[in-house]
């Protein structure tokens, strides 16, 4: 039987969201053409949340976006059947934006990777920066987190999920399979 | 054989389920978006190479697999019957293995004779995409309009959908009829006897001898092109005749008790089958389809090209 374990409660998971904002204001110096984009899913929903707590930090209302990288990856030759393509919904120019790519676990750098690719098909950003709820180590690509919410250290055999409100009814974050690498 | 989840190739929509036909709908949504980009391309099927196998002419559809496969950032060879081995006695099967032996992934192939595309999946590796063959079949042409209409209703579940004029000969009423009733919708034919197939009924489709009686009954009107290059065997008895009887007017459409949605897969015979004020007019979304023809076939090349288990294996060592 798989072991999992909390890592996170909902109150820790606010708390952290609470804290990573302040972190992103901080980074940017403000909100000056900030934009925060979101990788689906659990990450636009985690862009929202940073994006309310900057608001009512700052009183400034940050604009979002969401980013699929699905067409993006470098494993499709080699995946199962195709995964399910979300969408993409960036509704202004990111010229000479300072974006926050926001996302619910770093692990590999892959998913990240693509998602430079991606936003570079766009237009040219004047800095991007990511921001993670988790990061369980474990970097295949020569990519690092700016805003971090709760560092862990998972052997590769275990998971980190993610829950929010608005998918899974409940805010937490769950190691499953246990091992600490 | 690939493990895509809607098989090694698209040949038909007989037999897909309705849980297929909604994954390729589903997909082909987030594809629409690429198009509007300001670049108008993915990675995500670079380094495959597509062949697009037109043993019939085809303007609009090549183009828009082509489209859809540079969109994809696949290589394309675009491979016309006139001029190619082909016209020197080539059999199809020859054809295929010298191509499938430059290292192709998949062939696209439009063929004059029904089962065509089915005669060649069955005897090469690639995947095998039907752009239509013979009077049979024209799945992506089916999809794209049966995604037009979800994008209007939502849903197809109970909506009235007629297909006009040379059914006959058209691969695109099959797909259609055999789609839109997978997803519920209620399918009927309109057009003259000489133009309808013997035993049309027998696809479960209620048929109209009058176009009034199907601008009456349906939610929209699938205007088929009447097929001229094959009136010289005097199906019907003049141009003229076919426009005053089963042409889609405006006048027509006024008598209809609802807004009726206007489609025509093209190319049109303007003041033949449907009239210009119609075919412009308010309730064509005939351009619509045209838009959705990409986003489906990008939807259809990607989840085709999905799951090679043989390159997942080399990838392991």
């Amino acid at each position: 039987m798989t072991s999992s374990s909390t890592v996170l409660n909902a109150q820790a998971v606010a708390r952290t969201i609470r804290r990573m904002a302040e972190e992103v204001v901080e980074l940017f110096d403000g909100t000056d053409d900030l934009v925060l984009v979101g990788i689906q899913r659990r990450g636009v929903q985690l862009a929202d949340r940073l994006a309310a707590v900057i608001e009512s930090i700052e009183g400034v209302r940050v604009p979002r976006g969401a980013l699929d990288i699905t067409l993006y990856r470098d494993d499709l030759q080699t995946v199962g059947p195709r995964p399910v393509v979300g969408k993409t919904h960036l509704p202004w120019a990111i010229d000479g934006k300072r974006l926050v790519i926001v996302d619910d676990v770093l692990y590999t750098g892959r998913t990240i990777r693509a998602a430079l690719d991606e936003l570079a098909d766009f237009g040219r950003p004047a800095r991007i920066a990511l921001a993670v709820l988790v990061d369980r180590g474990g970097r295949e690509l020569p990519i690092h987190a700016d805003v971090v919410g709760k560092r862990l250290d998972v052997a590769p055999g275990s998971r980190v999920d993610v829950m929010v409100t608005e998918l899974d009814g409940h805010d937490a974050v769950e190691l499953v399979g246990g091992g600490k690498g | 054989m690939s493990a895509a989840p809607i098989g090694k190739d698209l040949l038909g929509l007989e037999h897909l389920s309705a849980d297929q036909i909604r994954l390729i709908l589903d997909t082909a949504e987030p594809f629409k978006e690429i198009s509007l980009r300001a670049i108008k391309k993915v990675p995500t099927l670079r380094g495959m190479t597509i062949v697009n196998l037109f043993f019939e002419a085809s303007t609009r559809t090549r183009i828009s697999f082509e489209f859809a496969e540079k969109r994809l950032s696949a290589d394309t060879v675009n491979v016309a019957s006139s001029g190619s081995s082909v016209s020197k006695g080539e059999t199809l099967v020859d054809t295929a293995r010298n191509l499938e032996a430059m290292k192709i992934d998949m062939v696209v192939m439009r063929h004059g004779a029904s089962g065509a595309a089915k005669f060649l999946a069955d005897r090469i590796r690639s995947n095998v995409i039907n752009a239509g063959d013979g009077t049979h079949e024209h799945p992506t042409q089916g999809l794209l309009d049966i995604l037009t209409l979800r994008d209007r209703w939502g849903s197809l579940e109970g909506r009235r959908v007629c297909i006009c004029g040379d059914v006959l000969h058209s691969r695109v009423a099959r797909s259609n009829i055999w789609g839109l009733r997978k997803l519920g919708a209620e399918v009927a034919v309109c057009g003259p006897r000489s133009l309808l197939p013997n035993a049309i009924d027998e696809l479960g489709v209620t048929v109209f001898g009058r176009i009034e009686e199907a601008i009456e009954w349906a939610e929209a009107l699938n205007i088929l092109r009447l097929q001229l290059e094959r009136m010289q065997a005097g199906y019907i008895p003049s141009l003229r005749e076919y426009n005053r009887v089963f042409g889609v007017t405006r006048e027509r459409l006024e008598r209809s008790p609802r807004d009726l949605v206007i489609m025509h897969p093209g190319p049109m015979n303007r003041g033949v089958e449907i009239d210009s004020d119609v075919a412009d007019g308010p309730h064509s979304v005939i351009l619509d389809q045209v838009t959705n023809g990409v986003a489906v076939r990008m939807a259809v090349l990607y989840l085709l090209a999905g799951g090679r288990p043989e390159v997942a294996e080399a990838a392991k060592g």
